[in-house]
Formats: C-alpha cells, sequence, structure tokens
C-alpha cells in the first residue's frame, strides 16, 4: 500500500513530477482528440478553414458549454440536474411574455437570468433543504418547468425580439469574435478560477470524494450545495438569452434534449459521474471536441441526428478506453 | 483425537503491494469452538473472506473432510458446507426476516417458484427453537442489533453448515445479549458443528473457546487448547513482544469548566444530559456500545439537533446548528468510523489536513498552496505521521496513520474542546501508545479532551473523571481516583437494578 | 391495520380512485367502464415499460435508453414486416423481443463488464440507438400503407372482452409479478438494491444480476417496440421521443427508490396508471392537454417527497421511553 515510508520527520509536499503527470492527463488526450478531428476536418471540407466557418463552429456549441461549466461543479459534488433545458423553456417563454408587456432589452435579459436563478434555487431547496435525490428532483422538475412553458404557450410561439436584444446571440465583438464566444471564454476562466484555486472550489472536491466526512470537517454541504444548483440555474438563464436571441423567436420545445448534451460534455470532459473529479480545462475541450464534431459532419452534410451517434459512441468509448487499458495491464500484471 | 472438519494449510495471498497470508494454516474440530486471535490487519478477515469463497488464495489448499475443495464463489463455500456470521451490515434491511434467512436456498416448489409458505414456516421454526422470540414474517429493519444477529445466526442454521464462522459476534451487543449468544454457541457445539469464533475479548475467548489459533502480520504464529495457556502467552504471541500497555503519566493542572453541558435531550437517543469538561481535562465518557455516547457527541458537534438543553463555552451560550458552527466556536471531533466520517478517501493527506482551516491558508478565498503544505506538515510532523508524502492519498494509510491525519485537521484549527470518539478502535497497539501520549499533551497544552471509549483499560489509564451513560442516561459521573474496573462493567450494564428488579 | 395505512400501493390506488371520482363527479362519462377500460388500454405500453424500469431502478442502475430502443426495434419490425409482409406476426414479436433484449445486453455488458455508470452507458446509448433509427431507415416513415394488415390489427382486436393490447400488459404483469416475488433472480433484484455487499456474501453475482436487469428492460422495450407502432400505426425517428423520463416518471410515482431495493409490481403499474387517467381526465374535464407534462412534473415532486418523508430514517432508538414511539 504504502510505496514509500520516510522514517525522518520532514515529509515532502508531493513525490510525482508535475509536468510528468500532466503529459499523461486526461486533458492533454482530450487535445489529441481535438487536434485529430480538426485535422480531419480541414482535410474533409475545402470550406473548415476559413475564419468564418470556425467562427460559426462555435454558436454550435457555446450555449451548451455555458451550462456546462456550471454543471461540473453539481457533478463533481455527485449530484447531477437534468432539468437545464426546461429551465431555458421556461426562462425562453417568460421573456417572451414580458416581450408582449413591452419589456426592453435589460429587462429581457433580466427576467431570462432571474427565471434560471429561481429555477436553479428551487431544484437547490428541493435537493438540500427537503434531502431527495437530485436526480429524481429534476427529473420532476424538467417535466414542471417545460410543462409551465406548454401551458403558457402551448402550440405558439413568441417572436419579434427587438434587434438590441438580437445581438446576444448573433452580435460579434470584434471582427469573427461572437459575444456568446467572448462571454463563455470570459466565464470559462472564472469557473477554472473557481473551482482549481478557490476555498469553495476545494470543498466542492471534498463533498464529491465524501460528503459525510466533508460535512464532519466543517464544511457546509448543503450550503454549498445549493449555491451550485442557483449557479446552474443561473448559467441556463444566460444560455436561454443567448438561444432565445440566436433563434429570435420562443416555442416551449426550445432546448429539448440539451441536458442529455450537456452532460455528455462534463462526463466526456473527465469528470466523475460519481462525483470527486473533475476540471474545467476537460470541460471546455470537451465541448470544444463536440462542437467540432458536430460542425465538421455538418459541413459533410450528415443530419444530425446521425450525429449524435458519433457523440454518444464517444462518450461511452472515451470512457471504457481508460478501463479496459487498466485491465489489460492488471491482466499482464 | 478427531479428525478436523475444515484443514487449511499453506494458503498464502497477496493483493497489489501487501502479502495479506502468508503460508498459514488453521484446523476447525467438529463440535469445538477455536478461536482466531490477531490485531486488525494480521491477516483474520483475509482468511474469512478466503474460506467463505469471496478471495481466491493465491496457493495451499482447503479440505472438508479430508476431501480437498475449491471456493471460486460465495455458493461454492456455502455448499461446502462453510457459513459465515458477519456484522450486521451483511443483512438486508428492506426484505422480511424469513428472506434474510433463506436467501440463496429458498424451498421451492413443483414449479421452481420460491414457496413462501414453507420458508416463514421453516423459519419460525428455526428462530423459535433458538428461543428467538422474532416473527418471522416482519421486515428485518425492524429489528434491534442483538436480533439481526440471532437472523444471521439461524440463516447459519437454516444452511446445514459444518462449519460455522463467527466474526466479532459479539461487537455490538449488550452483556445480557452476549450471554444469550454464548448459549447459541453451545447449542451449536452440541450439533458437531466446527465454530470459528473471531474475537478481540480474551474474557470471551477464555469463556467460550475451546482451542486457538493465533495470527500476526498475515502468519500463523501458534496455536494450542484455551486451558492450557496463560491469556499472557497469547498476548505475547499476537504482539510479538510481552506488552503491558503502559499509559502515559501526566501532571495534571486543570482548571476552570471550559464547556458546560446541561439538559441535553433527543426524543429518541438521550435524556437530560449534564457534563461539563474543564481545561487541561480529559474527560471519559464510557459505557456499552449503543448507549448513546455517539450521540450525544454529534449533538455537541452539532451534527443531529437536540430537542432541549443548553451548552456553554466558555462563558458562551452556543447552540451549532452544523459541524461548521461548532468548529468556529472551537468544539471539533474525531468519529468513530473514521473511513465514512474521519478522512476524505479519495484525495491527499494536505488536503484533508487544510479542509477546515482553508479560511487561514487562503487570501480572500483564494487558495495559497504553500500555506497548505505548511499548516499540514507542521500538524502531521507534530504526530509523527508515516507517510512518503503530503499529497499521498489518505486512503493508502494504514488505519493509525489515517487517525493522525484527522487529528492533525482538527488541532490546526486551535480548538478549544477537542472530541475523541474510540479514538484507538482498529488501529496497531504501536499508535495506540503515540495517540495517548499525545492526547496527553494536548491536554497540557489547556485544551479540554473529551474521550468516548468502551475499553476499559484506556478509559481508567487515560481519564481524570468518567462518565457512564447506560440507554440514554448518564448514568453516573465518577473521579477516576481508585476506581474499580467492575463498578464501571455495573453501573454501565445496569446489573445492580436487574438484581434488584 | 397499521400496516395497511403504511402501504404506498393503497395511497396510490386511493389517489387514482379519488381523481377518477372527482372527474366523474362533473362528467359522468368518465367513469363509464368503455371509457376506463380505454385508459387501461392506452396505459398498457407505459406500464409495461415501467415494469422493466423497475427492474433495472431496483438493482441501483439507471436505463435511459428504453425509448430509444423501443424506437429502434419498432423500425426494425416495421421495415421488416413493409418488406416481408409474409413473416408471421408471432415470429416478429419474438424477434422484437430478441433484438430488445440484444441492446439492453449490450448496455448490461458495459455496466458489468466494465463497471462503467449505468446512466453513462444508457446516456451514451439513448443517443446511438436513436442515430441508428435514421440510419437503417435514411430518415424515412414506415406508414400504415407499408404495413401488413395483420401487423396492425392484431393488438387492436379483442380476446374475452379486453384489447388484445390489454391481454399483453397482463400477462406481462403476471409474469414480472411471478418473476419478481417467486425466484431466485427477482429476489436478488432486490438483495443487490438494498445490500450489495451482503449480495455477494450470500452468493449473488451483483455484475450479472444488473446485466440480466438490462435485458429484462431492454426486452420489454423490445415488445413495447412493435407494440406502439402498430398502434400508432407510423415507424420514425420520433417514435416516443423523451418518453424514457415518462417511464422512470410512473416508476417514481408507484413508490420505486431512486436509491435501489424498493418497489413493487403493483407499484410500477399504479404509477403508470395515475399517469394515464390524469392524461385522460384532462381533455375530459376541458384542460388544454398543454398542461399534461407540468402536472406529471408535480405529480412526479409530490411522490418523491411522499415517498422520502416514509423512508426517512428517525435515527436510533436509544431511549427505553421513546420505544415503540417512534
Amino acid at each position: 500500500m504504502t510505496d514509500m515510508i520516510t522514517t525522518g520527520r520532514r515529509l515532502p509536499d508531493r513525490l510525482d513530477n508535475p509536468v510528468k503527470s500532466a503529459a499523461l492527463s486526461w486533458e492533454s488526450l482530450l487535445v489529441l482528440v481535438a487536434l485529430g478531428i480538426f485535422i480531419a476536418n480541414s482535410f474533409a471540407s475545402p470550406y473548415f478553414l476559413n475564419a468564418w466557418s470556425l467562427s460559426d463552429l462555435t454558436f454550435n456549441f457555446t450555449e451548451k458549454a455555458l451550462i456546462a461549466l456550471a454543471m461540473a461543479l453539481v457533478i463533481i459534488t455527485g449530484e447531477i440536474d437534468l432539468s437545464v433545458a426546461s429551465i431555458i423553456a421556461l426562462a425562453s417563454t417568460l421573456m417572451g411574455l414580458a416581450l408582449q408587456y413591452g419589456a426592453d432589452t435589460p429587462m429581457l435579459v433580466a427576467v431570462g437570468v432571474g427565471v434560471g436563478i429561481l429555477c436553479g434555487a428551487f431544484n437547490g431547496f428541493l435537493v438540500t433543504g427537503l434531502k431527495l435525490p437530485s436526480i429524481v428532483v429534476t427529473i420532476g422538475t424538467m417535466s414542471l418547468f417545460r410543462g409551465i412553458a406548454y401551458i403558457i404557450l402551448g402550440d405558439q410561439s413568441f417572436k419579434g425580439y427587438p434587434a438590441s436584444f438580437s445581438w446576444f446571440g448573433q452580435g460579434y465583438v470584434w471582427w469573427v469574435i461572437s459575444f456568446e464566444l467572448v462571454l463563455f471564454l470570459v466565464a470559462a476562466v472564472i469557473f477554472y478560477v473557481l473551482l482549481h484555486h478557490t476555498n469553495f472550489g476545494r470543498r466542492v472536491f471534498a463533498i464529491g470524494n465524501n460528503a459525510t466526512a466533508a460535512q464532519f470537517s466543517g464544511v457546509r454541504v448543503d450550503r454549498i450545495k445549493f449555491v451550485l444548483f442557483c449557479l446552474t440555474g443561473l448559467m441556463s438563464g444566460i444560455a436561454a438569452v443567448l438561444l432565445t436571441a440566436r433563434l429570435g423567436s420562443t416555442r416551449p420545445s426550445i432546448a429539448q434534449g440539451f441536458e442529455l448534451e450537456v452532460i455528455t460534455m462534463v462526463v466526456l470532459g473527465g469528470v466523475s459521474i460519481l462525483g470527486g473529479a473533475g476540471s474545467i480545462i476537460g470541460v471546455v475541450l470537451a465541448a470544444l471536441i463536440i462542437g467540432l464534431v458536430t460542425f465538421g459532419l455538418g459541413l459533410l452534410n450528415v443530419p444530425g441526428i446521425v450525429m449524435s451517434i458519433f457523440t454518444g459512441t464517444l462518450l461511452i468509448v472515451v470512457i471504457a478506453l481508460p478501463i479496459l487499458w487498466r485491465m489489460y495491464k492488471e491482466r499482464r500484471a | 483425537m478427531t479428525e478436523p472438519i475444515l484443514t487449511l494449510s499453506g494458503i498464502s495471498k497477496s493483493f497489489p503491494g501487501v502479502r495479506a497470508l502468508s503460508d498459514v494454516s488453521l484446523e476447525l474440530y467438529p463440535g469445538a469452538v477455536t478461536a482466531l486471535i490477531g490485531e486488525n490487519g494480521a491477516g483474520k478477515s483475509t482468511l474469512v473472506k478466503t474460506m467463505t469463497g469471496i478471495y481466491q488464495s493465491d496457493s495451499g489448499e482447503i479440505r472438508v473432510n479430508g476431501q480437498v475443495v475449491s471456493l471460486p464463489t460465495a455458493i461454492s463455500a456455502s455448499q461446502a458446507g462453510i457459513t459465515a456470521i458477519h456484522q450486521e451490515t451483511v443483512l438486508f434491511d428492506e426484505l422480511s426476516v424469513a428472506e434474510n434467512i433463506y436467501l440463496g436456498h429458498a424451498p421451492r416448489n413443483r414449479l421452481g417458484l420460491i414457496d413462501w409458505g414453507t420458508m416463514r414456516r421453516e423459519a419460525q421454526e428455526t428462530l423459535d427453537s433458538m428461543a428467538a422470540g422474532i416473527d418471522a414474517g416482519m421486515p428485518l429493519k425492524e429489528l434491534g442489533i442483538a436480533k439481526k444477529h440471532l437472523v444471521a445466526v439461524a440463516r447459519a442454521l437454516s444452511v446445514d453448515a459444518q462449519v460455522v464462522i463467527m466474526d466479532e459476534p459479539t461487537a455490538a451487543l449488550s452483556q445480557k445479549e452476549i450471554e444469550e449468544l454464548y448459549v447459541l454457541v453451545d447449542l451449536l457445539k452440541q450439533d458437531g458443528k466446527a465454530i470459528l469464533f473471531i474475537s478481540h475479548k480474551f474474557d470471551e475467548i477464555y469463556r467460550i473457546a475451546d482451542r486457538y489459533t493465533v495470527f500476526r502480520d498475515g502468519e500463523m504464529v501458534g496455536k494450542g487448547f484455551i486451558k492450557d495457556t496463560p491469556q499472557a502467552e497469547i498476548v505475547r504471541l499476537m504482539v510479538g513482544r510481552s506488552v503491558d500497555h503502559i499509559f502515559p503519566a501526566r501532571e495534571a493542572a486543570i482548571g476552570d469548566v471550559v464547556l458546560d453541558v446541561q439538559g441535553l435531550s433527543h426524543p429518541t437517543e438521550f435524556d437530560d444530559v449534564a457534563f461539563a469538561v474543564k481545561k487541561g481535562e480529559i474527560l471519559g465518557f464510557y459505557g456499552l456500545v449503543g448507549a448513546g455516547r455517539s450521540e450525544v457527541m454529534q449533538a455537541v458537534f452539532g451534527m443531529t439537533k437536540p430537542s432541549g438543553g443548553v451548552m456553554v463555552l466558555d462563558g458562551r451560550t452556543i447552540a451549532p446548528r452544523s459541524p461548521a458552527d461548532a468548529v468556529e466556536a472551537g468544539i471539533v471531533y474525531v468519529p468513530e468510523e473514521r473511513g465514512k466520517q474521519g478522512v476524505i478517501t479519495g484525495e491527499p493527506i494536505f488536503k484533508n489536513v487544510s479542509l477546515p482551516s482553508l479560511n487561514k491558508t487562503s487570501r480572500s478565498g483564494f487558495l495559497r498552496m504553500a500555506e497548505e503544505f505548511a499548516l499540514a506538515r507542521t500538524y502531521t510532523e507534530r504526530l509523527d505521521l508515516r507517510a512518503s508524502s503530503l499529497s499521498q492519498n489518505v486512503s493508502t494509510l494504514s488505519g493509525g496513520n489515517q487517525q493522525k491525519v484527522v487529528i492533525a485537521k482538527w488541532l490546526a484549527t486551535l480548538p478549544k474542546v477537542i472530541i475523541l470518539d474510540e479514538p484507538t478502535k482498529g488501529i496497531d497497539i504501536g499508535s495506540k501508545a503515540a495517540v495517548h501520549e499525545f492526547m496527553g499533551e494536548l491536554v497540557a497544552q489547556g485544551l479540554s479532551v473529551i474521550m468516548v471509549s468502551s475499553e476499559l483499560p484506556e478509559v481508567l489509564g487515560m481519564s481524570d473523571r468518567i462518565v457512564v451513560m447506560r440507554e440514554g442516561l448518564v448514568v453516573d459521573i465518577l473521579d477516576n481516583k481508585d476506581l474499580k474496573p467492575e463498578t464501571l462493567v455495573r453501573l454501565a450494564a445496569g446489573i445492580v437494578e436487574d438484581e434488584a428488579a | 391495520m397499521k400496516s395497511v395505512l403504511k402501504n404506498r400501493e393503497i395511497w396510490l390506488a386511493l389517489a387514482i380512485v379519488a381523481v377518477v371520482i372527482l372527474v366523474t363527479l362533473r362528467f359522468p362519462r368518465f367513469s363509464q367502464p368503455g371509457n376506463l377500460l380505454t385508459i387501461l388500454n392506452d396505459t398498457s405500453i407505459l406500464m409495461m415499460l415501467a415494469l422493466g424500469q423497475m427492474v433495472v431502478i431496483l438493482t441501483r442502475s439507471i436505463d435511459l435508453s428504453m425509448a430509444s430502443n423501443l424506437a429502434l426495434t419498432g423500425m426494425i419490425v416495421a421495415m421488416v414486416n413493409a418488406a416481408f409482409p409474409m413473416i408471421p406476426i408471432p415470429l416478429l414479436i419474438a424477434g422484437c423481443v430478441l433484438v430488445g433484449a440484444a441492446l439492453g445486453g449490450f448496455n448490461g455488458m458495459l455496466v458489468w463488464k466494465l463497471d462503467i455508470p449505468p446512466i453513462v452507458v444508457t446516456l451514451g446509448t439513448l443517443t446511438i440507438f436513436r442515430g441508428l433509427v435514421f440510419v437503417i431507415s435514411g430518415g424515412a416513415w414506415v406508414n400504415a400503407a407499408q404495413m401488413s394488415p395483420d401487423f396492425i390489427a392484431l393488438q387492436r382486436g379483442s380476446f374475452v372482452g379486453l384489447p388484445v393490447l390489454t391481454w399483453f400488459a397482463i400477462v406481462v404483469a403476471a409474469l414480472f409479478y411471478v418473476l419478481m416475488t417467486r425466484t431466485p433472480a427477482g429476489r436478488s433484484f432486490y438483495a443487490i438494491g438494498v445490500n450489495p455487499t451482503a449480495s455477494v456474501y450470500t452468493g449473488i453475482n451483483v455484475g450479472r444480476t444488473k446485466f440480466l436487469a438490462f435485458v429484462i428492460s431492454g426486452a420489454i422495450s423490445g415488445l413495447c417496440g412493435y407494440l406502439w407502432i402498430s398502434r400508432y400505426v407510423i415507424a420514425s425517428v420520433e417514435v416516443a421521443s423523451g418518453y424514457e423520463l415518462t417511464i422512470i416518471a410512473a416508476c417514481v410515482i408507484g413508490g420505486v427508490s431512486i436509491a435501489g431495493g424498493i418497489g413493487t409490481v403493483a407499484g410500477a403499474l399504479l404509477g403508470a396508471l395515475f399517469l394515464g387517467v390524469v392524461n385522460n381526465a384532462l381533455p375530459v374535464i376541458g384542460v388544454s392537454p398543454f398542461w399534461q407534462m407540468a402536472i406529471s412534473g408535480a405529480a412526479i415532486l409530490l411522490a418523491v417527497v411522499l415517498n422520502a418523508r416514509g423512508e426517512r430514517s428517525k435515527g436510533r432508538v436509544i431511549l427505553k421511553k421513546a420505544e415503540g414511539v417512534a
């Protein structure tokens, strides 16, 4: 068990070489996969290596990736939130409703983000206040939130968002750099620092590894989980603003199935579905990979549903490979 | 001389990096109880798992009635007539008592379907033959620990085993329940079964066993008849040296009351608990397992909400609603279940140590690794932690070293009161002495220590005063001067009252 | 008496009866036998799927791929039927069960042999199976005109006064009842859900038992693939899209604990029936069908809150005076 026992008094900080362990990490594997797909794409389509094509690519995944950043933290604590796509639907619907009552752009954004936070707080209350399993709670709120959108909208849709609002989903900050991309990059940096360089992030990992022991160590487990559900709601609300602005309309079926794609990104990014491990860099890379794959296949006119085979297979293969490798090594040993 | 029913010879078993069993042998005789004795980590549980088909040994052979058998699965072991009574964790709370007895070998009807009527009737017959007083139809979860144990025994009887392994069967039982268990063991003996009895308690071994086998560090180091062997000899075999565990002598410099608890109550767990711990004092809490001591401590630590009572810490009334509140106030708790509640397995040593002190090591919420390593080093070195580096995963440490990590974590918060719940349970004798010595140092520095322990020598050796609890109530608080062990045992078991009643 | 009141199934059945009575008070025709039979028939497929999902959930797993499995098997059987109308329907049904079981077995193998969490495995196969529907069909539909008359007629026929589809549900429910209560395999699903460690000591192979659970949920999905397609007489990529969550909802409402080990055949059936009754009652009382989703969401939350209250451990009972009270 203990490979080396020091008998002296001074314990070293660490034994392994950080450079070497980084090279062997999940993230570097993802970088290789991303590079491979990037190269394959540029060979497969002459239209791929073009600034505007690459810019279009980013629209493919930024909204989902924004949610994935927060979802990663939720999953690291050992919980899950399946209601994110339904939060988008409800937030978008209520933005549309606000529009009917003459809300201006700042008001619309405030409604979208506010509804997101409230929905997240509701999930958080059910999970931490009533001590219910998050998977069941969010399956319930998934139906409930989108259900309310259906009650409000039925088979109708809201249209006619102002141009200033559409900019959030369609505008460019500089040249080919879209607002969505900038927002995502800023959010990614914030989440990176939050998870890997703050007390909060350290406690998130502790909860995921052993929630009971974390609580016994004075970590306010419920409070942190509640904040994380609110955070996921917030990011879903922001995604609702971007998506609604990009599409220019709201239907209750908006963002259908996003939750599974978001979770796929998180798991592909190396976050353990059992909690306790994961990194933001991995999630960002996974989002990029999924974006590259869907965009590349799109350039080849492969329909979206077929791409889903690809992402599904990628998810299973990427999880299975390290396990198979470990089994192979154990068998040889 | 009868032939053994079960013979193990030359059994070895290794795990990556550890040699758990090395060329061990064991014989079990019909109608006899053989005690398997050894410290934690001596290889007892590995051997049990090898005998019950959970593990496969790397070498060696197992003979039942002279025939070599292989036990690749748990089913093959039970078909070979070997069954084990484990701790309560290996029963099924949500299933009925009858099903717990018959799961895996339920009676079937002509169609091959489970025959619930027969199953329930036979289960009831078995339970009645043991005078268990349990209805076979009720859900297991409604039974107490002792009754669950009887169900486990009934299960062993129902498979008609020749060999019954009892793995620390009395660990969670009261004295009265233990006596009832002894009667059952006698029943099994008369039935001609070979019994392997694993226990730490010498009084128990001398009361019930006929033979003994001692393991140390994965090797068989001695065997013989109990009645021919003095206790000191077995202890010597166990630890490899003659040990007269000496508790550190210390100069008591006891000051004013630090924590004063009055009328602490809970609807089902404890009632009207009152005690006070002074500066520089070790306050022992003695009682039988399940007397409510840990529950009281968890309420003091803010884990559970008491229904009433007042706590005053340094003259200030406190009402911690979470462990975080308690830690902020200056009360910390080293839990009994080290793996589940103590260390964060999967994380390195330094992260475990710094977790409650992050507010001190960080700057405005941002981590500062150098400060964390420095903090972790300071406190783990004070405790003489044995590890390869501060980044070593705590789950790869031995029990004793994990306990040091937990204690280091709390010392780093500079607490006023430290509660230790069974601090030396399941750790080797060397680490035990280190923990005891360290407790002495803590009080010398002016900390107050509350120590919950079920080990009499520890309570008597370490405490300044002793609180005795029974069935959720404080029975007495005694000064630890010329106390007789019998006094404590009698108070804890309520024996005087039983005689009067 | 006390144990009867503790019984979740009784409460759920009472809730269903209450809904029926409330609706009937205003719309007497709702509880006519014919209408009630229609509801039962409409709910038959969901009932069967809920039973399959229950077995998986009992083992502390989850199968998110059931609806995609159903769509894929359904598309396969529809295409086979369109191409070879002479193949007898019972043979097609047997084929569906086998294909479904094989797809479920694929999930099960990944869970058993590679120890990948079931939610990850079935999240992946959910998209893979659904994508394969498109691949084999090229995105085209198989419609009523392409299906053989027998293919459509079988489950619409009636037998002893009940539609054949309802009979399917009754037979499947009976089989599950026997499986779950009277066979060692059925009991082992409960055992590994309640206490996986103890199960190993009892000689149960936890991985293989989970595999078996996935095979069962797959087989049921396959069977329902045929039933769904022949009932709605259209096979497309969109068939039963998102239905996996309705199936889980039925289980949760039926008192199946997501933590494993707790759940009964009657509970899963009643959970499905509850959703069926509510969905059928909405148009009757003049509420837009767009309320369906929100109501089932609220029902899930209510069910899980109520179930959790029943399961919550009350702490140890140590005090003498507290015994019997708690």
